[in-house]
């Protein structure tokens, strides 16, 4: 405070006023001092009363109202009609007024986890599916994200420009992408074949890419090709943030550069890579637009993942009741997955810390 | 600070999960028809021509006429395949959907069961000058059997088998093949099993509908239908195995298809028809897409699909299934009349000779039949097997679920067959009994 203080402001001060008023005042000239505070306090009406309790605790929450009732509306209200519907026979005959679809009370979820009958068991197939193509593609996307970022953190002649290439994937629209890797994958006139097969001569005859069991692969590259660079672009920002001065005392301790990585750069990765790894795996695990494009509306068996499945249920076969049970399941699926996720991280963090 | 970050994370997580079960929908009270807003319509059309712009330069000037005639403004808006179903269930989830609009016959079950469509009574009909001025098989492909058909024809198509002149000549083929005999032993000179380069038929394995159709027609062929009286189905019968094999078989077995249509499903088929690549495509009115495509008329004939033997005809010499659009409307319009104005509009005599002439069709309405324009060759050809020899597709609520699930286990036959499985009677029973025990309804 650069003005003598008077009882007057003080009193005012503790009872409701902000800490923001008593600090902007302590920008103005000395002189004015006393005067600013009297006029401060005859402009103390227009602010807002709020309790230091409730500021205290409440203002991040009023902060996150906005989109909190955006969230509400755009998210969690589909989400419970979704779960509504999964309890109610919701086929083409009542989606006029699906208020009237008939209760089936636990029927669609019965169906769609008996693994004995056909429904159960294709949406049992496509989620083994959907898990080792996410697995498969998260740790792909996620090693060759981290790799060139390391690799790129050299400073050298067009690394600005390579920069710039590596993100090519993520910023293209993912329909215009995808269709152009559909087009290549055609067995008969795809590039990849024509690489594959008539240049390197290292297939014996033209394969299918786009239907049979090599779908599940070019699923997998596409995926990788799509999701890598936001990996990359995330490590790389992270990596901006290691001091420096950490390898080069490590440089000469004598550590080589396998032993830097494994020492300085994935340990100041890792709360990067919690949240990468957490983001790459959910939009992954429900990723519909690279099936979609890529197969169209019927997958073929090696690559149907569930998001695919359930579209199907409910569009193609109009069913809106039971691909919404299907949803739910897969819904707490992820949930779970996610709880244990960040207990287990963040388990991990408080140990890092201590 | 902790308590924040996992508050945010939860945030996050919901945001991301939420996605999943994100399909909602309203519901809407009001139903049949009025006339609140007589001066204006909406009409969804279904992307007919070669693409949307030409769309609207055919429909324009007719809709132009329209509003002259009656004063009623026709708002139009071309709808793509790919989007006109979704857009219809949103619309019958929402209540708002267009005045008018085009429907796949093969849809209209399905839609018709939705109740969200203005059934087509014996008033309504009369309204446009009967049921009788159409024809009975396009009729018949609007609705469920004995009940109101849910939409009138608009267009018609039916299948023709499309042969090229110069590679029959080059094998020494004298006339196309009217039974599935003839055109596996005339595919079988042209491809000589694989060897030739070239193939006797294509086909489209990787697009459900045309799987659909084709098996449907082979399945009638063989005495079966995929849905018993009472709208059961019955994917299993041995004629509709047999079909299923046949057709799969044309690859597998005979190998006059190209492993590589096992595939397709952007039409491939056809530039590989227009190149000269394969001598033969089972198809619905191919002339302008091969007039695109660089051919000359002179170039390909037009053939009645083949039968097991004999002539094509009704019952097991079925040799196309009615292909069409019709044309419907919403029930929640707010100007039934003018709707239905609009209809006798576009289904009268002299519209019908305009629009089925520019889109390549055949008319539904008999009268307009007789313009010469559709006794040239190769519409001929649709417009008799339209009239003697189609049928319409299972007419039942189920129809579409029928078409993801026997249309995916063709899909998938196609892509055995081409990776050199051996397809038998009981591989293809066992992909048909999946599909069937998938109907939930």
């Amino acid at each position: 405070m650069t003005s003598p203080p008077s009882p007057e402001p003080q009193s005012v001060t503790r009872g409701s006023a902000a800490p923001l008023l008593l600090e902007s005042t302590s920008q103005l000239p000395p002189a004015a001092g006393g005067d600013a505070l009297k006029s401060g306090g005859a402009r103390r009406p227009r602010t807002p009363r709020i309790p230091d309790r409730i500021r205290r605790g409440g203002l991040p929450y009023l902060l996150l109202l906005p989109a909190l009732v955006l969230e509400l509306l755009i998210h969690i209200l589909p989400m419970v009609i979704g779960i509504v519907m999964s309890f109610r026979g919701l086929t083409q005959f009542f989606i006029r007024d699906w208020n009237r679809a008939p209760w089936t009370g636990l029927h669609n979820f019965r169906i769609a986890v008996d693994f004995n009958a056909p429904i159960g068991e294709a949406l049992l197939h496509s989620f083994y599916v959907t898990c080792a193509f996410t697995v498969l593609a998260v740790g792909l996307s996620w090693l060759i994200g981290t790799g060139v970022a390391i690799l790129l953190q050299e400073d050298f002649r067009g690394r600005g420009l390579l920069r710039t290439v590596f993100l090519i994937p993520y910023a293209l629209p993912a329909y215009t992408a995808i269709i152009t890797w559909a087009f290549m994958f055609q067995r008969d006139n795809g590039l990849v074949n024509h690489v594959l097969h008539d240049q390197l001569g290292i297939t014996d005859k033209p394969s299918f890419w786009l239907i049979g069991d090599n779908s599940f692969y070019a699923l997998v590259i596409v995926a990788v090709w799509k999701s890598w660079p936001f990996a990359f672009l995330m490590v790389m920002a992270a990596l901006q943030n290691i001091p420096r001065e950490l390898y080069e005392a490590a440089a000469i301790d004598g550590a080589g550069m396998w032993q830097q990585i494994r020492k300085i750069t994935l340990p100041s990765l890792r709360s990067v890579n919690q949240v990468l790894v957490l983001v790459l795996f959910l939009w992954t695990f429900n990723d519909f637009n690279t099936p979609y494009v890529l197969f169209g509306k019927s997958a073929p068996e090696a690559a149907d993942l569930v998001s695919i499945h359930i579209y199907q249920s409910s569009f193609d076969t109009w069913n809106f009741g039971s691909g919404s049970a299907m949803s739910v399941l897969l819904l707490l699926f992820l949930l779970l997955v996610t709880a244990v996720y960040l207990i287990f991280t963040s388990r991990g963090r408080k140990s890092a810390d201590v | 600070m902790r308590s924040i970050r996992a508050a945010a994370a939860v945030a996050v997580t919901l945001t991301t999960l939420a996605g999943a079960t994100a399909c909602g929908g309203g519901s809407d009270p009001s139903g049949g028809g009025s006339n609140a807003s007589p001066k204006t319509l909406t009409y969804w059309a279904s992307n007919q021509g070669p693409d949307i712009p030409a769309d609207k330069r055919i429909l324009t000037p007719e809709l132009k006429k329209f509003e002259k005639q009656t004063g009623i403004k026709v708002k139009l808006e071309v709808v793509p395949w790919a989007d006109l179903l979704k857009r219809i269930l949103g619309a019958t989830t929402s209540g708002q959907g267009p005045d008018v609009l085009n429907i796949g016959n093969t849809w209209s079950a399905s839609l018709q069961a939705t109740g969200a469509l203005l059934p087509w009574n014996k008033a309504n009909f009369a309204a446009i000058g009967g049921r009788d001025r159409f024809v009975e098989a396009a009729v018949a492909s609007a609705g469920a059997p004995k009940k109101d058909p849910a939409a009138v024809p608009l267009y018609s198509l039916s299948y023709a088998l499309y042969y090229n002149k110069k590679m029959f000549a080059d094998a020494g083929i004298a006339k196309p093949p009217a039974t599935w005999d003839e055109l596996v032993a005339d595919g079988r000179k042209i491809s000589k099993n694989g060897t030739s380069g070239k193939w006797g038929l294509g086909a489209e394995g990787g697009n459900l509908s045309e799987n659909i159709h084709q098996a449907f027609v082979l399945g009638k062929q063989h005495g079966a239908d995929f849905f018993d009286a009472s709208g059961k189905p019955t994917f299993t019968s041995p004629g509709a195995v047999a079909a299923v094999k046949q057709y799969v078989d044309l690859m597998g077995k005979d190998k006059v298809i190209a492993p590589g249509n096992a595939e397709y499903a952007q039409n491939q088929s056809l530039s590989d028809f227009s190149k000269g690549r394969t001598a033969m495509v089972l198809w619905q009115a191919a002339a302008s897409t091969f007039a695109a495509q660089g051919m000359k008329p002179q170039d390909w004939g037009a053939a009645p699909a083949p039968v097991e033997s004999g002539t094509p005809g009704q019952g097991k010499n079925v040799n196309s299934m009615v292909a069409g659009i019709n044309m419907a409307v919403f029930k929640n319009t707010k100007n039934t009349k003018g709707a239905l104005k609009f209809v006798k509009f576009m289904t009268s005599d002299e519209e019908q000779k305009i629009l089925n002439k520019a889109y390549g069709a055949v008319p539904p309405v008999t009268a307009a039949q007789s313009d010469p324009a559709f006794n040239v060759p190769g519409v001929k050809v649709l417009k008799d097997t339209l009239t003697q020899s189609a049928a319409p597709l299972p007419q039942v609520a189920s129809e579409s679920q029928f078409e993801t699930t026997v249309g995916t286990a063709i899909k998938e036959l196609w892509a055995d067959a081409a990776a050199g499985k051996t397809i038998t009677t009981a591989s293809v029973k066992s992909k048909l009994t999946k599909a069937q025990q998938q109907m939930t309804q």
